[in-house]
């Protein structure tokens, strides 16, 4: 369960990356058709964040701790929504790089979130 | 009316240093203010014995971090002078340490931010520094 879901969430972290990268490229600011982007990513890590506390709630045990887990998660749940405001009051090409870094910087904790969690069958 | 535009003028370089390219460097210099500071203090309160050089050098890379990122935020002529400073001290940091790792692994049971030349963060930990000093130098005009 939880493992499709980060896997998920680092698909669609890199999708949003390679879009706002593509605006970026094209010298344009942030849209509204991208902050629907964001959203549906930052969803995905709050429900990430929900059901990893749930199953530490219920007893599961990461792999390489309980405190690493949960700032992991805190982290990915946060990253975008970040970049979001930061490119609110970025009107240029920049602000697009902004986040289009920091949904790289999401992907990246998905891959470490796995490791935690212990890998295949957690 | 003069003072007034001046002190508009002022207020818009203070703010110069986060806009443009230097906002992709505050999140950037942010992730890693968080990155570094979180590392070093889980490492710093769990597991001290195993390689106490590695975390303290990761709590000093946390402090840089996190004085440039409030410096990028802050702007004006003084934290963009502090700010490159800093970034010369990650510089130099990030290169000490990196050949360090590698001279003499032995002394470093356990990564920092800076091992290897900050191989585990993507080499980012080496390009930041030197993109910060490029584009401090660039915002002086304001």
């Amino acid at each position: 369960m939880i493992d499709a879901l980060t896997v998920a969430l680092g698909v669609t972290a890199l999708l949003l990356a390679a879009w706002c990268g593509f605006a970026a490229y094209r010298d344009q600011p942030t849209k509204d058709w991208h902050f629907i982007g964001m959203a549906v990513v930052a969803l995905l890590a709050i429900v990430q964040l929900g059901i990893g506390v749930v199953r530490l709630a219920g007893g599961a045990d990461p792999q390489q701790g309980v405190a690493i887990f949960v700032a992991y998660l805190i982290g990915s749940a946060l990253a975008v929504p970040v970049a979001a405001f930061m490119s609110l009051t970025e009107r240029t090409r920049w602000g697009s790089a902004t986040v289009s870094a920091a949904a790289v910087v999401l992907a990246v904790l998905e891959v470490r979130l796995y490791d935690i969690w212990g890998g295949v069958g957690g | 009316m003069a003072g007034k535009t001046e002190a508009e003028a002022e207020a818009d370089a203070r703010t110069g240093l986060g806009q443009g390219p230097g906002r992709l460097l505050v999140l950037l210099y942010g992730v890693f203010t968080v990155a570094a500071a979180s590392r070093s203090i889980y490492q710093l309160i769990a597991q001290y014995q195993e390689a106490p050089l590695a975390y303290i050098l990761s709590a000093v890379s946390a402090v840089v971090y996190a004085f440039i990122t409030v410096s990028l935020v802050r702007g004006g002529e003084g934290a963009r002078r502090a700010a490159m400073v800093c970034c010369a001290a990650e510089l130099v940091g990030v290169l000490t340490v990196g050949t360090w790792t590698l001279a003499d692994p032995s002394a470093f049971p356990d990564q920092t931010v800076w091992s290897d030349y900050g191989m585990g963060y993507l080499f980012i930990p080496i390009f930041l520094p030197v993109t910060g000093l490029l584009w401090l130098r660039k915002a002086r005009r304001g």
